[in-house]
């Protein structure tokens, strides 16, 4: 096709797409104008009915759980996904690289603030995650933000510089053991629901509304997706800075 | 729509265009993850303080640091590649 033939056809389907465009943005409703009466009849009727103060991670937990299940599931497949896709040979580790070890070598340590900064983020960063994935029915939050919030405190581990630290953290049995019983936990949950008819049916008491421990099953699905996001974000981390920790290792020692 | 929400809206534009145009790409990066807090603030003002918060964590940190790591391996295997490539010369390059 000819440049000029292309750029006909371009405009072409360019203006029908305009028109199209601003057609529908005329349609749509006003801005911040909410039409559909799902949100409003769960906005009024949530805390009542499961005794929690954060709606949207009712809806995460309980009333859509099943969508959330699927989340969790698609990122332990890409996390399975880029594992695989990642892993190094032993004899990629052990065998000719050490030729090239030069340019991961040759990464300077960090500065003293650096790893003064970094280190001293470390606990209030563990116990910040921790809140948030604990605290998902009361505020903000929940077992996504929390358990990514959590995966970043090993990182800033390395950040440091403090390379046999975080290979310990992050090549812990611990961490798969955590993976597992994250996404274990979440289908295990969901079976209770079949005691009262449906998979994935809050059938735990449901407390005190405002109370740590409240919310039935809301309170567990949080704790074990925060588990397992945390442990995914951390063997992905790994597998990507695996070599390079093995490489600078053995340069220094 | 309030001033407020105008400005960041208008905000969210200038650093998503920036992103795009951007040609480098850990620079590229750099601005996704400004993109990322930005986009993080404006779901706030808009009072979706749960979205805000998976925006903030997945936008602004996951993201970038996915493409970071993914970046520095690549950059690795071409550089263990042309060492392969020339082996008399890849103690010069080193």
């Amino acid at each position: 096709m000819t440049i000029t033939a292309r750029r006909w056809l371009f405009g072409v389907c360019g203006a029908a797409l305009f028109t199209i465009f601003i057609l529908a943005v005329r349609e749509l409703p006003q801005f911040g104008h909410y039409r559909g009466p799902y949100g409003d009849v769960l906005n009024r009727e949530t805390v009542y009915e499961r005794h929690v103060t954060d709606v949207v991670s009712a809806v995460n937990f309980d009333w859509r759980g099943i969508d959330t299940l699927g989340e969790e599931s698609i990122l332990f497949l890409s996390v399975v996904g880029t594992i695989v896709l990642l892993r190094t040979g032993d004899e990629e580790v052990q065998g000719k690289d050490n030729e090239d070890a030069g340019p991961n070598a040759d990464i300077p340590l960090p500065s003293d603030a650096t790893r003064v900064a970094a280190l001293g983020l470390v606990g209030p960063l563990v116990v910040f995650g921790l809140y948030i994935v604990t605290h998902g029915h009361l505020s903000p939050g929940g077992g996504f933000q929390g358990g990514v919030v959590l995966a970043t405190a090993p990182l800033l581990v390395y950040v440091a510089g403090a390379l046999k630290t975080f290979k310990r953290i992050a090549n812990h049995q611990f961490v798969e053991i955590m993976e597992a019983l994250g996404i274990g936990g979440f289908l295990g949950i969901g079976f209770l629901g079949m005691a009262r008819g449906a998979y994935l049916r809050n059938a735990l008491p449901l407390g005190t509304t405002g109370h740590l421990f409240s919310g039935g099953t809301i309170f567990l699905l949080n704790v074990s997706t925060g588990a397992a996001v945390a442990a995914g974000m951390l063997s992905v981390m790994y597998a990507f800075l695996e070599h390079t920790i093995e490489v600078r290792l053995r340069s220094k020692a | 729509m309030p001033f407020i929400q105008v400005t960041i809206l208008i905000f969210v534009g200038m650093t998503g265009t920036a992103v795009a145009l951007t040609r480098n790409p850990v620079h590229q990066v750099i601005g996704l993850s400004f993109y990322g807090i930005i986009l993080g603030l404006f779901f706030f003002i808009l009072q979706a303080p749960d979205v805000a918060l998976s925006q903030i964590t997945i936008g602004a940190v996951v993201l970038p640091l996915m493409f970071m790591l993914a970046l520095g391996k690549i950059r690795r295997q071409a550089q263990r590649k042309s060492s392969t490539d020339h082996p008399g010369n890849a103690r010069g390059v080193q």
